[in-house]
C-alpha cells in the first residue's frame, strides 16, 4: 500500500506542465518581440514550464504541507525567537495604501508611510534607550555591518584610524566576526568565564588604543544576563572604544532594562525576532540600527525627518555612511512591527519579556534532572542544556535528540550553537506558548532521554515519521546539484 | 498581547521555577534597571489598530494617481493565486530550513527559485536570494574582488544610482575603488576607450545594467566582452527590471560571469521599497564564492531524493570572519513569492506580460512625443521605461503634473546634474489608455507655460 | 598510531615529503579523521610564492573549515587536480593519492623547524 508520504511526493515544477497550458492573465499578443526590439537584443527561447493554475495551487500547497512552521507546532529554536506572528500585522501591511506605494512617491503623497516609519523609530529609541534609530538595514547582519561602518566613520572624523580591533566574546553570533571582517576590522575573541559571562578583568587585558568596538549581546547566547555590563561598558569607553549591542536577544529585556542605560553606543534589532515579523523561511527580515546621540550624524541615509505635522525623507546627510540598500526600509515589516507594538503597549511589551523568561525557566526547571544544564542558574528568555553526559552513557547525541523531537511533532532546538557548549541544545520557547504546550514538550524530551537509555539505536534512527529521513549532506556538498537542468 | 498565560498558570509555573514573582525572575542589577518612563503608543485593540492603519494608509495618496514611476520598483499585476499560496502559514512562519527533514517543501521551492534564476539569466548557479538589487550588486563586487585579487571596479553611469550609492557604502568597508563609464547618445553604456583602461589589469569587474537606468537595452558588445575577458576582468550584469528577462537576451549571452538583480517585478509588492528580493547568479567557476544560502538536491538515508542547505562551510556561522559575506538571511519569502509567480505565469504568461510592457511604453512614447516642446532624450531601444526631455526643469514639470493627478515619472536631475531637464517614465501592463492620455494632456497643458518661463529666464 | 617514517610534519597537521628540492605536501591522517568527510579542497595557484607556515589553502568538511598552512616555503609548481575533483581522496589516502600540492623549496634549512614522525606521534597522542 502506498504511504501517505509517497502520495504527497512533489515532483519539481519543471517536471510538470505542458507547453500551451497557460493561464490567461494578460491579453494575448499576436506579434513577437521583434516588433519592438532589434533581433540581437532578443532571447531565442524561454525554457520555463507552463502549468494550469490548479496544478500550481496543488504543487505549492503540497510544498507547504512538507514545511514546518510556527503555525504547525511548537518551535523552540534557540536564539531565533519563534513567537506567534499575529495575522493583523499582515493585514495592515497589505492595505493597498501601504502595499502599493512606490518608493519614489513624492513625500507629500506618502505622509502616512513616513509617519509610520517615524513612529516606529521613536518607539524603538525609547524602548531601548537610544537617541535615534534608522530602519534602513535589511536584516540583523546587515545592521551589524551598518553599525561597524558607523563606528569606522566616527573614528575617522576623530582621526583615530588606528582603531581597527573588534572584541567579540566567544558566545557571540557568527555574524559578528563576519561583519567585522567586512569593514576590514580584525577580531579578538574573548573567552567566557566559568559563569558563562564576560569577565571585565579579562576584557581589560585586550583593550587598548587599537580597540574600535566591543560587540556583545545581553542576555548572551547562553541566556545569561551579563550582570557586570556597566563595568564592561565603562572599561571599553575608558579605552576609547564603542559598545555594540547585538539585539538578537532583545525579547528578554523589554520594559525591564535598556541597552542605552547599560552603556551601549550602537545596537541593532531583529524585527523578525522580538517584534513578531514572520521569518518567512529565512527572510525577509528587518534590522533597524540604533545609536546614542554622538553617532546620530553617521546613520544610513535617507532619514525620516519631522517638521511639525509634515514628514520628509532627508538625503542630504554629509556625515552619513550612505544607503545600505536599494530603497528606504523593509517597509512592510515596519508596518507589522508598529502594529505589534500598538497591540501590546508598554505594559504588554513588559509582560512579553517577563513571560518569555518564565517559559524558558519553566522548561529548564522541568528537564534539568535528565539533561545537564551547564550554567545552572535561572536563565532569561532561553537556556542551554547539554547532551554530553548522555552521549557518554548512551551514545545518543544532541543531534539525535533534535531529530527524535521532529518525530514527536516538535521542531528541534538549536544544536549547532553556541560553540562553547559541546552537544548543546539551545531552547527558546517564547512567551506565546501556553503551559500545556510546554508540558507536552517537556514530556517528549524526557521520554526521548529515557529512550536513549533503553534503546539508544531507536533515537539514533530518528526521524522516521518525516517525509524524508536524515539527509546525505556529504553527497550534497561533494556533488553540488543546485538546480534542475532541462 | 499574544500571551496565553492565566494567573493560575503563572503561579504554578513560578512554583516549579522556584521564584516568588515575575519581577524577581527578570531582576537586573540596579544600575541598569529601567528607570525612564517609556514613550510608547498606548495599547490598542485589534479594531483600533485596523482603524489607525487605515487612516495612515489614507494619507498615502500616491497610489491613487496615474503613475509612471519605475526606476527599480514596478507596478505589475499580481494574480490573486500568488498571495493565496505564499501566505500559507507553514511558509510564512517557518525559520531557515536547517532541519531538512521537516523543511522539504520550502527547500524544494528555493531549489526551484535557483533554477528559475539560472534559466532566466542563462548562468549555471544561483543562490537562495539576497536583500535586494543593490546589495546583490555589492555582494557581486566582493565576489569579483575575491576572484581576481584586484580592488577597482569600472561601473557604467547608467547603472541604477541607488545601486551605485550602495556600492559606494560597501566600498568604504571593503576598500574598493570605483570608476565610471559614461553613457552614449543612445542611452546605452559608452565603451569607447575601455581597451586602454583594461590594459592596466587593475579592474576586478566591469558592471553594466540592462535595461539600464534610462530604460535602454544595454549590455556589453562582443568585441568589448572579449577585451574584458582577455584582461582577466569579470563582467557583472545588473537587471533591475526582472520581467525584461522574458524577452531580452540572457546576460550570460553577452558575456556576464555574474548576473545580479532585483526580482520585485515577479509578484512582490512595491511596499514603499521593501522587502524586495535580490538575486545572484554566476558561472560554475565562481560557485564557491557566491554568498548566502544555497539549496542542493541529494538523497536521504534510504536513497529517497531530498533537499538540503549545502556548501554551508562558506557561510558566516561556520567561517566567521573568513566567510564569503556576513549575510545570513535571504529573502526566502519574497523568493518563494517570485517562484509561485513564475510557475503560475509560465513562459507564455511571462512573454505576454513582457509584450504588454513593450507595447505600453511604445504607446506612451508616441502619445507624449506628440506634445510640442518635449522629446525623447535617448534614441536606443527600451523595455518599459524611457527618458523624456522637457523644456526647463523636469522637477517643475513633475510638480505641475501632480496637481493634475499624474505622477509623471522620476526627475533625473536628482541623480544626474546634466539631466535636470529629463524625466524617467515607466509604463507596464497596468498602465491604462486613460492614464497615458492624462499624462499627454497634462504635459500639453503644463509644458508651454513652464517652457515659456524657462525660455524667458534663459533670455 | 605511527606516522609514515619518511615524512616530516608540522604542528598544524600537514606532512611534507622531500625529493631533492621538490616538496610534496598533504594533511595527515589525524587531520582528515578530525575533519570528517572532506567535501572541498581549495588549493593555491601554480606560481604562488609562499613563506613557511603561510596560509596557502582551505579544506572544507560539511560543517567545518580548516586552513592549510604550508609546512615549507617556496614556489608552488603543481597542485593535485585529482583532489579538487574528488575531495574524498584526502580522507581515503591522506599520505598517498590525497596529496595537495608540490613546491620548489626556497630554503632547505626550514625543514629543521618541522617535527619528526616520533615528535608528531607524541603531538597527536597529547590531543
Amino acid at each position: 500500500m502506498p504511504r501517505l508520504a509517497d502520495a504527497l511526493a512533489a515532483p519539481l515544477i519543471f517536471e510538470q506542465g505542458q507547453a500551451g497550458r497557460a493561464n490567461r492573465y494578460f491579453p494575448r499578443h499576436a506579434e513577437s518581440a521583434d516588433a519592438y526590439l532589434p533581433a540581437e537584443a532578443i532571447r531565442p527561447e524561454l525554457p520555463l514550464p507552463d502549468n494550469s493554475e490548479l496544478d500550481v495551487v496543488r504543487h505549492f500547497t503540497r510544498l507547504s504541507q512538507r514545511t514546518f512552521g510556527i503555525d504547525t507546532a511548537f518551535y523552540p529554536l534557540g536564539s531565533c525567537t519563534m513567537k506567534y506572528n499575529p495575522r493583523i500585522n499582515d493585514a495592515m501591511a497589505n492595505l493597498p495604501g501601504l502595499r502599493d506605494l512606490h518608493p519614489f512617491a513624492p513625500d507629500e503623497l506618502a505622509q502616512g508611510a513616513l509617519a509610520i516609519m517615524w513612529e516606529l523609530e521613536r518607539a524603538l529609541s525609547s524602548l531601548f534607550g537610544m537617541a535615534e534609530f534608522s530602519l534602513n538595514p535589511a536584516a540583523g547582519a546587515h545592521a551589524e555591518f551598518a553599525a561597524l561602518l558607523i563606528a569606522k566613520a566616527y573614528f575617522r572624523t576623530r582621526g583615530e584610524t588606528r582603531r581597527t580591533t573588534v572584541i567579540v566574546p566567544d558566545t557571540a553570533h557568527g555574524t559578528n566576526p563576519a561583519s567585522a571582517a567586512m569593514v576590514g576590522y580584525k577580531v579578538v575573541s574573548l573567552p567566557s568565564d566559568k559563569r558563562g559571562r564576560v569577565d571585565p578583568d579579562e576584557l581589560k587585558k585586550v583593550l587598548g588604543s587599537d580597540t574600535a568596538v566591543c560587540m556583545m549581546t545581553n542576555p548572551n547566547t547562553l541566556g545569561l544576563f551579563e550582570d557586570r555590563i556597566k563595568e564592561i561598558a565603562d572599561a571599553v569607553h575608558d579605552a576609547g572604544g564603542l559598545m555594540y549591542y547585538d539585539g538578537a536577544n532583545a525579547n528578554a529585556l523589554m520594559g525591564n532594562s535598556r541597552p542605552g542605560d547599560m552603556g551601549f553606543d550602537l545596537m541593532h534589532l531583529n524585527l523578525h525576532k522580538t517584534f513578531s515579523i514572520p521569518h518567512g523561511g529565512g527572510g525577509a527580515g528587518a534590522g533597524p540600527v540604533g545609536v546614542a546621540a554622538h553617532l546620530v550624524p553617521f546613520l544610513p541615509s535617507p532619514r525620516v525627518e519631522r517638521n511639525g505635522e509634515e514628514f520628509s525623507l532627508q538625503f542630504e546627510l554629509p556625515e552619513s555612511i550612505g544607503p545600505m540598500r536599494s530603497f528606504w526600509s523593509n517597509f512592510a515589516h515596519v508596518v507589522r512591527a508598529l502594529a505589534y507594538i500598538c497591540a501590546n503597549g508598554e505594559e504588554g511589551l513588559t509582560k512579553v519579556s517577563q513571560l518569555a523568561v518564565l517559559n524558558a525557566n519553566y522548561i529548564r526547571a522541568s528537564i534539568r534532572d535528565v539533561l545537564e544544564t551547564p550554567y545552572d542558574e535561572p536563565c532569561r528568555h532561553e537556556f542551554v542544556a547539554t547532551a554530553q553526559p548522555l552521549k557518554r552513557e548512551t551514545g545518543v547525541r544532541a543531534l539525535d535528540i533534535a531529530k527524535a523531537l521532529l518525530d514527536r511533532g516538535y521542531h528541534a532546538p538549536t544544536i549547532y550553537f553556541p560553540l562553547l557548549v559541546p552537544e548543546c541544545l539551545m531552547i527558546e520557547p517564547t512567551e506565546t506558548e501556553s503551559k500545556e504546550t510546554l508540558d507536552g514538550f517537556i514530556a517528549a524530551l524526557r521520554e526521548i532521554v529515557q529512550q536513549a537509555h533503553d534503546d539508544p539505536v531507536a533515537v539514533q534512527c530518528a526521524p522516521i515519521e518525516t517525509v524524508v529521513g536524515r539527509v546525505d549532506e556529504t553527497k550534497a556538498a561533494r556533488e553540488p546539484d543546485l538546480r534542475w537542468r532541462p | 498581547m499574544y500571551t496565553p498565560h492565566t494567573d493560575s498558570d503563572i503561579e504554578a509555573m513560578l512554583a516549579v521555577v522556584g521564584a516568588k514573582s515575575l519581577d524577581e525572575l527578570v531582576k537586573v542589577p540596579a544600575e541598569v534597571a529601567l528607570r525612564a518612563k517609556l514613550e510608547l503608543p498606548a495599547a490598542l485593540s485589534e479594531t483600533e489598530i485596523a482603524r489607525k492603519f487605515a487612516a495612515l494608509a489614507a494619507r498615502n495618496t500616491a497610489p491613487e494617481l496615474a503613475s509612471f514611476l519605475g526606476a527599480g520598483a514596478y507596478r505589475h499585476y499580481v494574480p490573486p493565486v500568488i498571495g493565496a499560496l505564499s501566505m500559507r502559514g507553514e511558509f510564512l512562519t517557518s525559520y531557515t530550513p536547517y532541519q531538512a527533514e521537516v523543511s522539504q517543501g520550502y527547500l524544494q521551492a528555493i531549489y526551484e527559485w535557483q533554477t528559475y534564476v539560472c534559466l532566466l539569466t542563462g548562468l549555471d548557479v544561483a543562490n537562495a536570494s539576497v536583500y535586494d538589487g543593490a546589495t546583490a550588486l555589492a555582494e557581486a563586487a566582493i565576489m569579483a574582488v575575491n576572484a581576481t585579487g584586484r580592488r577597482a571596479l569600472l561601473v557604467s553611469k547608467a547603472v541604477h544610482p541607488n545601486y551605485r550609492a550602495v556600492l559606494a557604502t560597501y566600498a568604504e568597508g571593503i576598500e574598493l575603488e570605483i570608476e565610471e563609464l559614461e553613457y552614449a547618445p543612445s542611452g546605452a553604456t559608452d565603451f569607447r576607450g575601455i581597451a586602454e583602461r583594461l590594459a592596466e589589469n587593475r579592474y576586478a569587474a566591469v558592471v553594466v545594467q540592462s535595461p539600464n537606468f534610462f530604460g535602454a537595452v544595454d549590455g556589453i558588445p562582443p568585441e568589448y566582452a572579449q577585451a574584458i575577458q582577455a584582461s582577466g576582468t569579470l563582467a557583472i550584469g545588473v537587471v533591475a527590471e526582472a520581467l525584461s528577462l522574458a524577452v531580452l537576451a540572457p546576460p550570460a549571452s553577452w558575456g556576464c560571469d555574474i548576473c545580479v538583480g532585483e526580482a520585485q517585478s515577479f509578484g512582490v509588492a512595491q511596499a514603499y521599497g521593501g522587502p524586495h528580493v535580490g538575486f545572484i547568479a554566476c558561472t560554475k567557476e565562481h560557485m564557491r564564492r557566491i554568498p548566502g544560502r544555497l539549496v542542493g538536491r541529494t538523497v536521504d538515508n534510504v536513497g529517497r531524493p531530498a533537499f538540503v542547505l549545502t556548501l554551508q562551510a562558506r557561510e558566516q556561522h561556520i567561517r566567521r570572519e573568513k566567510a564569503t559575506s556576513n549575510i545570513c538571511t535571504n529573502q526566502a519569502h519574497c523568493a518563494l513569492t517570485a517562484t509561485i509567480y513564475l510557475a503560475a505565469l509560465g513562459a507564455s504568461g511571462l512573454r505576454d506580460c513582457a509584450l504588454e510592457n513593450l507595447a505600453k511604453i511604445r504607446e506612451t512614447q508616441r502619445a507624449v512625443a506628440a506634445v510640442p516642446g518635449v522629446g525623447v532624450r535617448f534614441d536606443g531601444p527600451v523595455f518599459n521605461e524611457f527618458v523624456l526631455r522637457v523644456p526647463g526643469r523636469a522637477a517643475d514639470v513633475l510638480e505641475a503634473l501632480r496637481e493634475r493627478r499624474v505622477l509623471g515619472g522620476l526627475d533625473l536631475g536628482r541623480f544626474y546634474p546634466e539631466l535636470g531637464d529629463s524625466m524617467l517614465i515607466a509604463a507596464t501592463e497596468m498602465t491604462t489608455q486613460a492614464e497615458i492620455e492624462a499624462l499627454a494632456a497634462g504635459l500639453r497643458a503644463v509644458v508651454p507655460a513652464l517652457g515659456g518661463a524657462g525660455l524667458a529666464a534663459a533670455r | 598510531m605511527s606516522q609514515p617514517a619518511n615524512l616530516l610534519y608540522s604542528k598544524d597537521h600537514e606532512w611534507v615529503a622531500f625529493e631533492d628540492e621538490i616538496a610534496t605536501v598533504g594533511i595527515t591522517d589525524y587531520a582528515q579523521s578530525s575533519l570528517g568527510d572532506i567535501v572541498y579542497v581549495e588549493l593555491p595557484r601554480v606560481g604562488t610564492k609562499i613563506d613557511q607556515f603561510g596560509n596557502i589553502g582551505v579544506v572544507e568538511s560539511v560543517k567545518a573549515v580548516s586552513e592549510i598552512f604550508t609546512p615549507i616555503g617556496g614556489e608552488v609548481i603543481e597542485v593535485n587536480k585529482a583532489v579538487e575533483e574528488e575531495p574524498a581522496l584526502v580522507n581515503r589516502e591522506p599520505f598517498g593519492a590525497g596529496w595537495l600540492y608540490k613546491l620548489k623549496v626556497a630554503d632547505g634549512a626550514q625543514r629543521e623547524k618541522l617535527l619528526s614522525p616520533q615528535a608528531y606521534d607524541e603531538l597527536v597522542a597529547s590531543q
